[in-house]
């Protein structure tokens, strides 16, 4: 059974004079100890489906169909305070900005040792032991001493470290990591995810990997999922969705990938305002395959067969899909 | 703990013996009051209004010269002045005949009490009225704030003391309308002296806490570590009193501090509507008597007041916000 199924999950928001569908639709699973990546541009509702799951959304979000299945339980019904049980101890989350995720008003040590005192009922002493091992684990040099340091002595490398320490404090199946080097320097980046990489192996985690950048995907995850426009467009191994992409769109991701020696290419054209959604397939307006039925009828899924046993498969929505056998 | 708290002490230690210049220049300022006073000094300190020498005794005037030590340099006098003032020696009040200390010390603890008990009163209401109304945001406990602090903020306190005066006085009878017991007399009695101006003072420093206590909180609401800290699965009280609290109480802190001067300086308005014998009445008393002593004495505990409550907002800055430790130590 899959650890986190999420089953056509649509979330909207209530802008008071007029409202927009942040996610679409979505469905992906994720098996234990397995790491799939969320693609997709700004906008496309990566965060907001993290979100989902995490039951943090916004005020003014509302998840208005669709399941969450997580470890047999529907995430959706689940009330507020059975989230916060699952929250940080089941699954743990990292976000974006190392910067400002963490408080500043309290040693970086007390912001881990409060999540082992808060689930696993620890002493002081104790959850501070336990909090120092864990900031060995995600290599933050000189861990004893980091304990008491507070987020503004650090690096936006070192304070990324710690959020990921505190997301897995408590040993949890899944962690949702929402564009974690996305604010990090280039050689940070590499460092956390080799560290990410390394955890989720060492701790057999089951990682939702939510980022812009394919290439960075394409390393850490051996699933990814394309969105845009709050649509799903293509799941499927990151081996397959790299060498043989079946929606369009993917391909211009692929292409987008800075390559030495190559001129730049991107996707062309921009995304479109959530609040007026185009009709027909979401990437019509920038695909240059388009052709009239893409501008009238939303492409139903298509799965191509697996390649080898095991294999979960490869699913797209596209009417005219790429062919599979070039590259 | 280490590195933390030896950091706070060199904070502490440093902030400290900053206070010194600031206090020994509010002496110099408090000195020259007497100086700069249009008119003899010698016939200022005995009370009399007019320029006229002659109507003073010639010996009286000699020895009040010498007292006053006006037949030495400026920088020496004062040298004197603050030597005496440190032991407590303000001179004698004009008006009461005694010591200034015994007249100035008869009133601190009416003041004291009063002020105390008024920030009691402005914190109890408007920390947990200021984090509610920020967390029901645009409800109707909002709205309550909101009105509560146009209310305090727009409405004159002696007006709002005459009202409360009017209807829980004289219409209700169930509390006295002026004076002051002291506690040790009857604590009871000083109760029921105590609750009506220490409420219509606290009620207006609330209304101004609470301006700064929701706006800030409101703003910490949406900060990312907020969202960090439920993803850990923190519940959502532990949050808001933990989290939230300590990093909006920055600003809450600057105008606590702001009132507690005031309020431990003596509220002339309330003071004076309610009777009550604080250091604030004494002040105007001794300027319309033209006591200098007394009015150098009370200016001095009001300044000297406000340095040392700066002093302490300073500390629970440092302890509220790490930065400032670190910059200065």
């Amino acid at each position: 059974m899959a650890l986190l199924d999420v089953r056509n999950l649509t979330v909207d928001f209530d802008l008071g004079a007029e409202s927009l569908r942040a996610v679409d639709d979505v469905s992906f699973t994720l098996e234990p100890g397995e790491a799939l990546g969320i693609v997709g541009e700004s906008g496309s509702g990566k965060t907001v489906t993290a979100l989902s799951i995490m039951r943090l959304l916004d005020p003014r979000a509302r998840i208005t169909h669709g399941r969450i299945w997580f470890d047999g339980q529907d995430l959706v019904t689940q009330d507020e305070s059975a989230m916060e049980s699952i929250r940080g101890r089941r699954i743990g989350m990292v976000f974006q900005e190392p910067m400002t995720s963490l408080n500043p008003g309290y040693t970086v040590g007390e912001q881990v040792a409060e999540v082992y005192r808060h689930h696993l009922r620890l002493s002081h002493a104790e959850a501070r032991r336990r909090t120092i091992e864990m900031f060995e684990r995600v290599k933050l040099p000189g861990a004893r001493e980091m304990f008491n340091k507070y987020p503004h002595e650090f690096s936006g490398g070192m304070r990324q470290r710690v959020t990921i320490a505190a997301a897995l404090a408590c040993g949890p199946s899944l962690l949702i990591a929402d564009e974690p080097t996305t604010a990090v320097d280039v050689t940070i980046q590499a460092q956390i995810l080799s560290l990410l990489g390394q955890l989720q192996r060492d701790m057999d985690l089951a990682l939702l990997f939510i980022s812009h950048d394919l290439a960075v995907v394409s390393e850490l995850c051996t699933r990814a999922a394309v969105l845009y426009g709050a649509r799903l467009m293509e799941v499927g191994s990151t081996d397959a969705i790299f060498t043989a992409p079946r929606h369009p769109y993917t391909d211009g991701l692929i292409n987008s990938i800075p390559q030495r020696g190559q001129p730049l290419q991107g996707v062309p054209g921009t995304i479109f305002d959530l609040r007026t959604p185009p009709p027909g397939c979401r990437f019509h307006p920038r695909c240059a395959h388009a052709r009239p039925l893409c501008h009238r009828d939303v492409p139903e899924f298509t799965r191509s067969p697996a390649n080898t046993p095991g294999e979960r498969g490869h699913v797209y929505a596209c009417h005219y899909p790429l062919d599979s056998s070039r590259g | 703990m280490a590195a933390p708290t030896k950091r706070m002490i060199r904070y502490t230690l440093l902030r400290a013996l900053q206070m010194i210049p600031t206090v020994l220049l509010v002496t110099v300022a408090v000195f020259v009051l007497i100086i700069i006073i249009p008119g003899d000094p010698v016939l200022s300190m005995l009370g009399y209004y007019a320029d006229d020498v002659t109507a003073v005794p010639h010996e009286i005037y000699d020895r009040m010269f010498r007292e006053l030590r006006l037949d030495r340099p400026i920088p020496v006098q004062y040298l004197y002045w603050l030597g005496d003032a440190l032991q407590g020696d303000f001179g004698k009040s004009v008006v009461f005949r005694v010591p200034v200390i015994d007249v100035v010390l008869s009133r601190v603890p009416a003041t004291l009490y009063l002020g105390t008990a008024s920030l009691l009163i402005a914190i109890a209401v408007s920390v947990p009225f200021g984090v509610w109304a920020a967390v029901k945001n645009d409800t109707w406990v909002d709205h309550l704030a909101s009105g509560f602090v146009l209310f305090g903020i727009a409405v004159p306190g002696f007006w709002f003391g005459m009202i409360v005066i009017l209807v829980f006085a004289i219409y209700l009878g169930w509390l006295p309308s002026i004076g002051y017991v002291p506690p040790q007399e009857d604590f009871l009695r000083f109760l029921k002296h105590l609750i009506l101006p220490a409420t219509v003072l606290g009620l207006d420093v609330a209304a101004n806490i609470l301006r700064f206590q929701r706006t800030d909180f409101l703003d910490q609401l949406h900060q990312d570590y907020v969202r960090t800290a439920r993803a850990k699965g923190l519940p959502g009280q532990l949050v808001i009193w933990k989290h939230v609290l300590k990093n909006s109480l920055i600003a809450t802190v600057t105008v606590v501090g702001l009132n507690t001067a005031r309020l431990l300086g003596g509220s002339t308005i309330i003071e004076t509507l309610f009777s009550y014998p604080g250091l604030s009445r004494l002040l105007i008393e001794a300027i319309y008597a033209r006591d200098f002593p007394v009015i150098q004495a009370v200016v001095l505990w009001m300044v000297v007041l406000v340095v040392i409550v700066n002093f302490f907002v300073d500390l629970i800055y440092a302890y509220l916000n790490p930065r400032i430790r670190y910059a200065t130590a």
